[in-house]
This record gives structure tokens, sequence and C-alpha cells, in this order.
């Protein structure tokens, strides 16, 4: 019998120009949780995908037991005992609880009716047996996001799972949601189950884990039991680096408000935001997922409407019902979500760089200057550097960072005089992020205003002059610059106080 | 290294392949039908595949617009109805005993064009509501349009009583039977100036990029500026006026207003963009692809009937055609997880 439960051994994986992992190592008892940490694009969930079987490792090994495994997809990993409760939760929301709880699995009559009656039975087992209190026939749906991970954690114990991974469980969950959810991990834990814990979260780690491992820049820079470390000691292996050469903040003058916002308001989903905004800064907006702080620039930007408060730009009121209007006013939004709501897949390059722009593109009788649109394109592509093979490639074909250079290079073409970023440097690989970043710097230094929101604490830290916090929809302070830690933004993100401004 | 100039080389024949496959398809099937029809490979044959496919091409002119914007319009085929029947009983001959508006005798006699427009305008009003229906409630385009396509087929039905419409006037049938040079009937000199103007507004105007942005990511679309609303209504407006278009040239041409006209042209459109190459993933196609998608069918239409191949097997092969094109195009632009 081997000492780990799982060990995965010199695991190294590569998508194009990016080496996601290298030659990585990692070990894990029996009943024990086991936490991974690391920036965002650090590796852990590729790791963890190629556990799982949702990406297939260039080389390494995986041993479950001390027997090496081969995984090649989700169902092959859960026959291993290998479960996996991802960060967003993707529940058939019009069916019920058991039915989801056994989907794919649902027990049958003479192989082809569905068994109701063991179905719930069996249901009613499971849940009970974890101390959930969930009827089954309840509409998945109708639950909270909490309950649909319990039901997510019912289902890979009634697999018999033996590891469980756990992809920021607590991301949307309240204080007591989150005590309810560790106590299940206890149980879980006295059981013999190990878990695989991803999270940000120092304190949570602190509470809940026994190991930890580290991962920085693809590479496990560390791992070590929970009581052999501290805060300080896990920065520095996340880190790793100097922070103010991976954010290349320059100073640069601070001059006029260019933006007033008082009271700002959006139904229930944030209220009582109030900050003003000038020339040359880069205030950050930090707080936990489902803070509200997307929300606010898509308010301002007029993607959502505004329930109460007051907008002025360069003093004067301005009325922003959509994002024509917001353009006018010369503001510009980098959506948070690329594939969503940013690229448009099966148009070329150049065609996604003026997309926001066609109006300058007009000339007589109402067609347009394809020779200018290739001319501004071409230039844009050169300036800020995107890697594509012509500008008339799909930009679907591009890496992510490059999807993002071209996002930015479509909003520079606007000419705005403030900027919202929404979570910039997502799930891009470092090289580009750094690029991002100076052109941010480079945009605040020509005399822009730029909102930033970005849950990455290093980057918030890194390139802001002042940063807003918020909490549940509701503003809890700001902080300038030169007083902010990480522990104060994250004091500020987790409660409902509100702090006097600093 | 051998290996892999020869695998590049593979690599290319394949892109190639796919990238022209309908018009190798369009190739393949002019050449096997001129050697086994001699008369199949005449210009006089050409022209009448041109003026036999001029209507259901511009209702494909008309739907590739709502196809690239990610949506549909089955109300075509009805639509053309509407126009039919409205331009007809304007201009019938007032000595006719049953006109369709009897109070017609009364007034002086109507001038052609305006029955043009009134046709054109009835029927187009049927893409507003569409695209207001489309923009504002958002409703799926395909309910929307079943819906229209239903409305506009009972009006055209109510308004005639299920009659046709005939005894038009000369000074309007004249419109529908005239040719360019002797040779080149106006539906298809129509036809193929709409594919010119199609051209233009989809690749030289805002609306045409505006457009390809809304079928491609209609969030992304938004959020760049776009007004989504008024692109989708006027992509319905110019759908449906290729449509009434249609619906009145054919009405010239055959001399009689008939409320049962276009049924299930709209499908014949919708097929021909598709094999056409446009996507009905939206953000995808062009009007030349389009044109050639009318081509393959039109030439299989044709080709079949001068043959002699059973109708009904006409039917069978035209559906298989069809899917295979859309097989090889999915290939082209399949878009990427």
């Amino acid at each position: 019998m081997s000492d780990y439960v799982l060990e995965m051994i010199d695991v190294s994986k590569s998508f194009p120009g990016v080496q996601a992992l290298k030659n990585v190592s990692f070990r894990l008892r029996p009943g024990s949780v086991h936490a991974l940490m690391g920036e965002n694009g650090a590796g852990k969930s590729t790791l963890m995908k190629c556990l799982i079987g949702l990406y297939q490792m260039n080389s390494g090994k995986i041993f479950i037991n001390g027997q090496e495994v081969h995984i090649n997809n989700p169902l092959e990993a859960s026959r291993h005992g290998i479960s996996m409760i991802h960060q967003e939760l993707s529940p058939v929301k019009d069916r019920s609880v058991a039915e989801n709880l056994f989907l794919g699995r649902t027990p049958v009559r003479a192989g082809l009716f569905v068994d109701h009656k063991k179905l719930y039975q069996m249901a009613r087992e499971t849940l009970k047996g974890l101390g959930i209190d969930i009827n089954p026939y309840e509409r998945m749906g109708n639950l909270t996001v909490a309950k649909m991970q319990m039901v997510e954690i019912a289902k890979a114990v009634s697999q018999d799972a033996s590891i469980i991974v756990m992809d920021e469980p607590t991301s949307s969950l309240t204080s007591v949601e989150v005590k309810q959810l560790f106590g299940m991990i206890r149980s879980l834990r006295e059981k013999g189950v190990s878990i695989i814990y991803i999270s940000h979260k120092m304190e949570e780690i602190f509470k809940i884990c026994d190991e930890i491992t580290v991962f920085r820049d693809g590479q496990m820079v560390g791992t070590d039991l929970v009581e052999n470390t501290d805060v300080t000691k896990l920065i520095q292996l996340m880190v790793g680096r100097d922070l103010n050469a991976m954010f290349p903040k320059v100073a640069c003058p601070i001059t006029d408000v260019v933006m007033e916002v008082e009271n700002l308001a959006s139904g229930d989903r944030f209220s009582g935001v109030s900050f003003e905004l000038r020339r040359g800064e880069i205030l950050g907006f930090a707080g936990l997922v489902g803070a509200g702080r997307t929300e606010v620039l898509e308010t301002l930007f007029g993607l959502r409407t505004k329930t109460a408060g007051t907008v002025k730009i360069n003093g004067k009121i301005a009325d922003i019902k959509r994002p024509s209007d917001a353009q006018r006013y010369g503001l510009a939004m980098l959506t948070e979500d690329r594939r969503a709501t940013g690229i448009i897949p099966v148009s070329s390059v150049a065609s996604n760089i003026v997309v926001a722009n066609l109006k300058k593109y007009v000339r007589k009788y109402g067609l347009i200057n394809h020779k200018k649109i290739a001319n501004d394109a071409g230039e844009y592509i050169k300036k800020i550097e995107i890697k594509t093979p012509t500008k008339d490639t799909l930009i679907q074909d591009l890496s992510g960072g490059n999807q993002q250079k071209v996002l930015v290079a479509r909003w520079l073409l606007t000419k705005p005089e403030i900027l919202f970023v929404d979570e910039p440097t997502r799930g891009i690989d470092v090289g580009a992020k750094a690029e991002i970043h100076s052109l941010i710097t480079r945009m605040a230094g020509e005399g822009k205003a730029i909102i930033m929101v970005s849950s990455e604490m290093p980057e918030i830290l890194g390139m802001c002059d002042r940063i807003l916090v918020m909490h549940e929809g509701r503003q809890t302070g700001i902080i300038d610059r030169t007083i902010a830690t990480q522990e104060l933004i994250m004091e500020y993100a987790t409660t409902t106080v509100e702090h006097q401004a600093i | 290294m051998e290996s892999t100039a020869l695998s590049k080389r593979n690599f290319e024949a394949k892109q190639f392949i796919s990238k022209y496959a309908m018009y190798l398809i369009l190739i393949a099937l002019i050449a096997i039908f001129g050697l086994v029809e001699p008369a199949f490979f005449t210009g006089r044959n050409f022209v009448n595949i041109l003026t036999a496919e001029s209507s259901r091409g511009l209702l494909a002119l008309g739907v590739a617009f709502c196809i690239i914007s990610r949506g549909i319009d089955l109300s075509l085929g009805s639509v053309m109805a509407v126009s039919s029947v409205f331009s007809a009983s304007l201009v019938q001959k007032l000595s006719y005993s049953t006109l369709i508006i009897p109070g017609l005798v009364n007034l002086p006699e109507i001038p052609a064009w305006v029955a043009v427009v009134v046709g054109v305008l009835v029927g187009t009003s049927f893409g507003l509501i569409n695209g207001v229906l489309i923009a504002y409630t958002k409703i799926h385009p395909f309910i929307a349009t079943l819906g229209s396509m239903t409305v506009a087929r009972g009006l055209a039905l109510l308004f005639t009583n299920a009659y046709p419409v005939p005894m038009l006037r000369e000074d309007f049938t004249r419109i529908g039977q005239g040719s360019l040079f002797g040779f080149l009937p106006n539906i298809v000199c129509v036809f193929l100036l709409m594919t010119i103007v199609a051209t233009i507004l989809l690749n030289h105007t805002r609306f045409g990029k505006n457009l390809f942005a809304v079928g491609g990511n209609v969030e992304a679309a938004r959020a760049a500026g776009i007004n989504v609303e008024r692109t989708l209504i006027l992509t319905y407006v110019w759908s449906s006026f290729c449509a009434s278009l249609a619906g009145v040239m054919v009405t010239a041409r055959s001399a009689s207003g008939i409320a049962s006209l276009g049924d299930g042209y709209e499908l014949d459109g919708i097929a021909a963009a598709t094999v056409g190459g446009v996507s009905q993933t939206g953000g995808v196609g062009s009007i030349i692809g389009c044109i050639g998608g009318i081509l393959v069918l039109g030439v299989i239409n044709n080709g079949l009937l001068i043959t002699g191949v059973s109708p009904y097997l006409q039917k069978i092969i035209k559906g298989a055609i069809i899917v295979i094109a859309v097989v090889f195009d999915m290939r082209k632009v399949a878009r990427k997880k």
C-alpha cells in the first residue's frame, strides 16, 4: 500500500504558445485536505483538468494507490474515484435534485423505464447520509448556489469518490454557508476522503487544510504541512518575484477630476457607490467574486439600468442609457468575459478592431472606407504588438493574450478619456499579462482615467493609485496606494461595515 | 522531412477542396448534365435557369441577411403572396366583372408604378413587424416569422377569397414580361441588380458591418455600442423587401395575382443561402456564395428536368446535395471551442 492516495509525477502540458505545466509533481495523502495555491494562470486548474481527463498531459504519470492509471475523460476519472466540484456549477436547472444527483446513472426497471421510486429513495439516503437538508423533489434551479454545491458534493460521494477536487468552492458563498461547507469537508475527511482544495483565500487555507502546494508560472514551487508555514512565506512563494518588475507602475501626474459618481445603484445588485476619478489615475475595484464591481462598470457604461445616483463627466451630468451614449462621453470598456462579450469569434482581427468605431469609416453615400480600416488596423497591430499572421485572420485563431490586445486596440481606437478594464488579464499567459499592464500604465501616462476591476491582488496592489473595495453590492471603502495591503483589502472585502475613506 | 512536405500538400489540397467545395460541386454538376444532355449546355438554357431561379434567388438574398444575424425568416414565401395580390388588385382591367376592389371602377386609373410601390410596401411592412418583434420582445426569429408566415398567407387568402387576381393591365404586365436587350428577362435584371445592392449593403456599409458583429456575438456587439435593435429591424425589412419585389415581379410576369404564390419558396431560399456558405451559427456569409448556392440548386432543378429524371427522384437528390454541401461548409467555418 502506497503512502499516497494520489501521485502525479513530472506532469507537463503545453498549449499553443504557452507551457502551462513544467514537470510538476503532486502527492496527496489519504484522508487529508490539500490546498493548491498560486496566482491565476499558475497551473493549478490545468493540473486538475489533467487529473480528471479534461486535458491530456503531454508527459507525466498518474498513480492512484500506487497503481499507474491513464485517465482520458471525466468518466474514467470518476471510475477511479476522482470527482471535481467546478467553480462554475452547471446543473440541469429544470430537473429535480434527485435527477441531478443521479444524472447519467438513473436507476431503471427492465433496462428501459426510470425507477422513480428508487431514484428518490436513493437520493434521500445519500443526502441524509451527509446531513444535507434538501428535498430531493425540489427543482434544482430553486436552490441557492451553496445548496447546489452540496448536491454536487453528494453526487461525488455517491459515486464513491475517494478524491474530491474543489475549485474555489467558497467564491460565491456567504460566511454561514462557508461554515456549513467546512463542516462537510471535515466529516468527509473523517470518512477517509481526500480533498484537493483550490483557493486564493489565506484564512480558509489555514482553517481547513492539512497540506499546501504552491504553483507559480506552471511549476510547483513548494509543498509543506500547514503548520510549517505562514502567510508571509506563502505570498513569497506565490509571487516569487519583485512586484515592481511585474507591474510597471510609472508615477504620472494625476490632474483634474473627469468623472464624479454619487450614490450609484442598480436594482438589488449594488447601491451607494460614490467616487471621483481623475486624469492619469488608475482606480482599482477590489472585492470578492459577486461583490458587484462588474455591475458598477456595466451601469456606468449603459449596459445595465441605473436606478439611482448621479454621474458627472467633466462636471456635467451624463445621461448614459446605452453603450453608444457612453462612447459619446468618451468612455470605453474592456469587458470581463472576453468570449461572451468581447470578441466576435468568426470575424477578422481588423473587423474586431474597428467594430466599436465604424462611424469613423463611413465616407460619401454611406459607404465604408475599407482602405482606412486596413491602415488603422495595421497601425494598431504594430503599435501594441498583436501577434497575428494577417489582419484578416479570424480572431478566434489567436491566443487569449492577443485576443485581449485586439480588444484593447478596439477601445484605444475610440480615443477614450475614461477607460474601464474588467479583469484585463484573466486567462492570459504571463508574458502577455505584463504587456497588457504596461499598456494600461502607458494610457494613464497619456492622461486617460482608468478604472480596473481585478480579482488578482498583486495586480490591484501593483497597478492602482487608489482602490475602491466592495462587499455584497456595497462600497466598503477607498484605500490609497500608500497604505494598501492585501490584508487591508481583504478586511474591507469581507465586512459589511463602511470604512472611512483613507 | 519528405513525409511532412507531403502531408502539408495533402492538407493544402484538403483546405482547397473545402474552401471551394460549392464551386467544385457546381462545375461537376454542369459537366455531368452537359455530357448527358447537350441541350443543357446552351446560353438559352442558362438564361432559363436564371429566370426560373430569380424569385427564389431574391428570397435567398433576403434570408441570407437574417441568417447572418443568427436568425431566420420563414415568412418570405407568404410575403411574396401578399405583395402579389395587393399589387395585382390595383391594376386589374376595369372591364373585368369581378374586381377584387370593386370601387376601382369609380376612380381614375391607378398607374402601374403605384401598384408596384403598394405591393412592395405592404409586403415590407411584414418585415418591419418581424424585426420589431424579434428585436424588442426577444422571441426567437423562427417563431416570430412562423407566425407572420401564417398571418401573411391568411391575409392574402382573405383579401382574394382564395381566387386568383387575373386580367391585369398591360402597362403592369410589361414590367414582368419585358426583357433587356431582348434576351434577359426583367426579373433576372431585378435579381442581378439586387445582388449588387446586397453586396454593397453587406460589405460596404455600416449596417452590413454591424450585421456581422450582431450575428457573430450579439453581446459583444452591444458592448461595442452597436444599436442591435435597429440592425435587426433593418435586417428583416430588407428580407421582406426582397420577397416583395419577387412577388410583384412574378405577378407582373404571370399576369395574375395569386394568394398561394411562393408556398415553400422560403425554404428554397434558406437552402440556397445555406449551400452558399451562409452559416446558421451566425456572423458568416457572402453574397457571392449565396449566388453560387442559388446556381447549384438551379442547375440541379434544370438539369434533372432536362435529363428526364423523375421529379420525385429530383427531390431526393436535391435534399442530399443540400446536406452534403453544408457538411463540407461546416468544416470550413467550424466555430472553435
